[in-house]
């Protein structure tokens, strides 16, 4: 597996190096690549609600219509231990920013991706769909408990 | 070792010679009629594979994601290490590294495992490792510890077989060449370690000519705590100044006894290869531990000097400690009836191995064409009768006939190592016409020979120096390889190989390289380790002083001209990645935390001009290089391990000012 993506990966530089432009006397530097705008937003789910794939099947998780707030805190702190190297709360860093989440995905999409990382972005469109957007970045696995996930998610609301 | 290299040079020139005899025949053959068998076929049987079936390699191959039924462990010898390979396949796994620096895993060279290798004479990075032993429980291996010791510099190391990594190591006090180290007792009460050189007890300046009756040799005790695996020397017995070549214990029935060798009981300093020739018989010494233990419970013992480091390393703050230890207890054997005695066995016996039910104690005598066997209960006996034929420095030496339970007679040249399979046979491994012997153990009859390509030294069966050996297969582990491998010049690669012992005669199955020089080594089947193994350090455990354990914790502090950097890792990127405000001349430590919880998502980091290594950061793990900037600029530092796609992409920057500049001290990730 690391032998296949090492060998993928040998040939970008070479690609990559046609790009640089010796600039460094000038004061003010342009960048001399040209920026495409990213498509933001995922595949258009067709048949319905996405729930992910992974140990949450649908109907798995019951949010209650008040945030529950102890739940929410204990969720910020593993999000803070274990997610933040990836993850700003509010904005978009080395993969999107979970604000609003909920009102993209559902409970459950969000939790197994969180749980089984590896399985969704091979198999589940939308994370595959995300993988590419955020260039290839891949979702760790950071062995969360169902538990701790659950109140991640609950955290989730509070943002 | 070298004391008969020479006989064995000429012995496999005269044993390759009918060979040549044989071969220059076929080939004639050949000539005459086109029937015969190829050339290649007639070098096969050069080779040693003669009628060997096909089906052999069915029977080492493993498909592509299976795995293999055993781990054998194989010394590294002089690279110092610890190998671990699969049975049947021959595929090396990973080389631990114990004694000697590993620049690919930082051992030795990052700050948490230089301690490692700290001993009474300071840092040491190398030493010769030889035998490898497996903890045991009730006389079985458990996969808990693999102990090896470290001949040069005396030391024994603890390996834990979690995370197969060494996680101590305890230097040998008043011990030179500690060569019959570390072996066994049954519940892994105790691993013992002997010294192979006689020196002046305490070491002292005196002339080398007055060694005879001054010098003397040290076997030690090492309590293992059954619980955390952590060592310390119980106590030393203060033997004669004899060579103490190698152990085995007791068990079953000799449960309490522990078996060393000697040679150069003449106590010769020079021309050992004549001088310590000359006796017909030198001795196995049975020491009774249990006894020992009853005279330091009666305060018998004199506390002597005895300065030794104590090196443990914590899988929670990930680092190592060493301690200075100034003293040890010591029991003097001449003051202590009953604790030693002295079976006599010819000739320069090497190895001594006790059969599984505790009863045979096989002395291998190298330089004497037969293989002597002693009986536990006949010495017993012995000792109970007082047949004593006389002392040696107030040790009793027991008559050989009362000792002696049978010899396995002319079984080859030059015996060095048994080991015993679960249907009651022995094999005997013979240097100097370079075959593995299979004997009855009672019996002592030769069932089956086979050669080994070249110069067998020690074999291995999976349990088979334990009370349950298995029956399936045979390590044999040879001091010169020739031409049994593509050549690499000079230096040719060392060799093990390995038989299958399930039917009554041998058969060769597999030639593997091998790291170092294998001595001895130790093999175990899958399921008592592969189960248990540790995955990932849990970053909740992770109590390393320096750990940022998330990016809140990332910082970079000066303190004087010494600078620490908290950072950690993970897919894919250094957090911080821009460091500016370094000084020429400063000394930075760059304590690295890879946040990865997932199985096989190691990190690596180095920084251009590190005078060290990379590092290998585990997930959870942290780990610390320092680095000393010797010039201003902009210096790259980068993710060693190819981690993510992204993996190209993980580098950051350090600014390097001058000494005394005002570069402000900063730290940054991305825009923020």
């Amino acid at each position: 597996m690391k032998h296949l993506i090492k060998s993928l990966f040998i040939s970008l530089p070479i690609l990559l190096s046609s790009c640089g432009g010796d600039d460094s006397a000038k004061k003010e530097i342009k960048d001399p690549i040209k920026k495409s705008e990213k498509k933001v937003e995922a595949v258009a789910e067709t048949s319905g609600p996405n729930y992910g794939i992974g140990p949450i099947a649908k109907g798995d998780v019951t949010i209650g219509d008040a945030i529950d707030t102890a739940m929410a805190e204990q969720g910020k702190e593993v999000y803070d231990k274990m997610c933040t190297a990836c993850h700003k709360p509010e904005k978009k860093f080395i993969g999107p920013a979970p604000k609003g989440v909920l009102s993209r995905r559902t409970p459950e999409w969000v939790m197994n991706m969180i749980l089984n990382p590896e399985q969704m972005v091979k198999e589940d469109a939308t994370a595959r769909a995300l993988l590419i957007e955020f260039n290839g970045a891949p979702m760790a696995n950071q062995n969360l408990t169902k538990e701790q996930a659950r109140q991640v998610l609950e955290y989730f609301r509070t943002l | 070792m070298k004391a008969v290299f020479f006989i064995n040079q000429n012995q496999i020139n005269t044993m390759k010679f009918p060979f040549k005899i044989i071969a220059l025949a076929l080939i004639g053959g050949l000539f005459i009629t086109s029937c015969g068998p190829s050339t290649d076929d007639v070098k096969k049987d050069m080779r040693g594979e003669g009628a060997l079936s096909s089906d052999a390699a069915e029977r080492v191959y493993v498909k592509p994601g299976e795995y293999d039924e055993y781990y054998a462990f194989l010394s590294g010898g002089f690279s110092g290490q610890l190998a671990v390979y699969g049975l049947p396949s021959g595929r090396l796994f990973k080389v631990i590294p114990v004694f000697s620096v590993d620049p690919e895993k930082a051992y030795g060279f990052n700050e948490e495992t230089k301690p490692m290798l700290e001993t009474t004479h300071g840092f040491i990075p190398w030493d010769d490792s030889h035998h490898p032993e497996l903890s045991q429980t009730d006389g079985e291996t458990d996969g808990r510890w693999i102990f090896i010791n470290g001949n040069n510099t005396p030391r024994i190391a603890r390996v834990d077989l979690k995370t197969f990594e060494t996680v101590e190591i305890i230097e040998i006090p008043n011990s030179a060449g500690n060569h019959s180290s570390p072996f066994t007792t049954e519940n892994t009460e105790y691993v013992v370690a002997g010294t192979r050189f006689a020196v002046p007890f305490q070491q002292k300046d005196m002339a080398i000519k007055d060694y005879k009756g001054n010098f003397k040799g040290a076997l030690s005790y090492i309590k293992v705590d059954s619980v955390t695996g952590h060592m310390n020397i119980e106590f030393q017995v203060l033997m004669p100044g004899f060579n103490y070549d190698l152990s085995h214990s007791g068990k079953g029935k000799s449960h309490g006894w522990s078996f060393f060798t000697t040679y150069n009981t003449e106590e010769a300093s020079t021309l050992l290869e004549v001088n310590a020739s000359q006796n017909d018989k030198d001795y196995i010494a049975a020491i009774n531990w249990k006894k020992a233990e009853e005279y330091i419970k009666a305060g018998k013992f004199k506390t002597m000097p005895g300065k030794h480091a104590h090196n443990l390393y914590s899988d929670e703050t990930h680092s190592a400690t060493s301690e200075i230890i100034d003293e040890v207890k010591v029991l003097d054997p001449a003051e202590c009836p009953g604790l030693v005695y002295f079976m006599p066995t010819p000739k320069s016996p090497h190895g001594v191995d006790v059969d599984p039910t505790g009863e045979y104690i096989v002395g291998n005598g190298k330089l004497s064409a037969d293989l002597t066997v002693h009986s536990f209960t006949k010495m017993l006996k012995a000792i109970e009768d007082k047949a004593y034929d006389g002392d040696a420095y107030g040790i009793p030496i027991l008559k050989y006939e009362a000792v002696h339970a049978g010899t396995v007679k002319q079984p080859g040249l030059g015996p060095l190592h048994t080991e015993f399979d679960d249907k009651g046979n022995a094999y005997t491994t013979f240097f100097i016409s370079s075959e593995v012997v299979k004997w009855k153990v009672g019996t002592w009859e030769v069932i089956d020979r086979k050669p080994t390509y070249y110069s067998v030294g020690h074999l291995m069966i999976p349990g088979g120096d334990s009370k349950k050996p298995t029956g399936k297969y045979l390590v044999a582990m040879n001091k010169i390889t020739k031409d049994r491998y593509l050549s690499t010049g000079p230096e040719v690669t060392q060799s093990a190989q390995l038989y299958d012992i399930s039917g009554e005669k041998m058969e060769l199955l597999l030639d593997f390289p091998t790291i170092g020089e294998p001595h001895y080594a130790q093999g175990i089947h899958k399921d008592k380790v592969h189960p248990k193994t540790t995955k990932i350090y849990k970053l909740d455990d992770n109590h390393h002083p320096f750990a940022a354990k998330s990016d809140r914790d990332t910082k970079v502090v000066r303190e004087g001209n010494i600078v620490h950097v908290y950072m950690t890792m993970i897919r894919s990127h250094f957090a911080p990645d821009n460091i500016e405000g370094i000084k020429v001349g400063d000394e930075v430590y760059f304590h690295i935390t890879n946040l990865e919880q997932d199985y096989d998502v190691p990190h690596g980091f180095s920084v251009l001009g590190a005078q060290n290594s990379e590092l290998l950061v585990m997930p959870g793990q942290t780990e610390t290089l320092v680095w000393y900037p010797k010039y201003e600029g902009v210096i790259p530092f980068y993710c060693t391990d190819f981690c993510s796609a992204l993996h190209q992409e993980m580098q950051g920057y350090v600014r390097v000012s001058a000494r005394k500049s005002n570069t402000e001290l900063k730290w940054s990730l991305g825009e923020d």
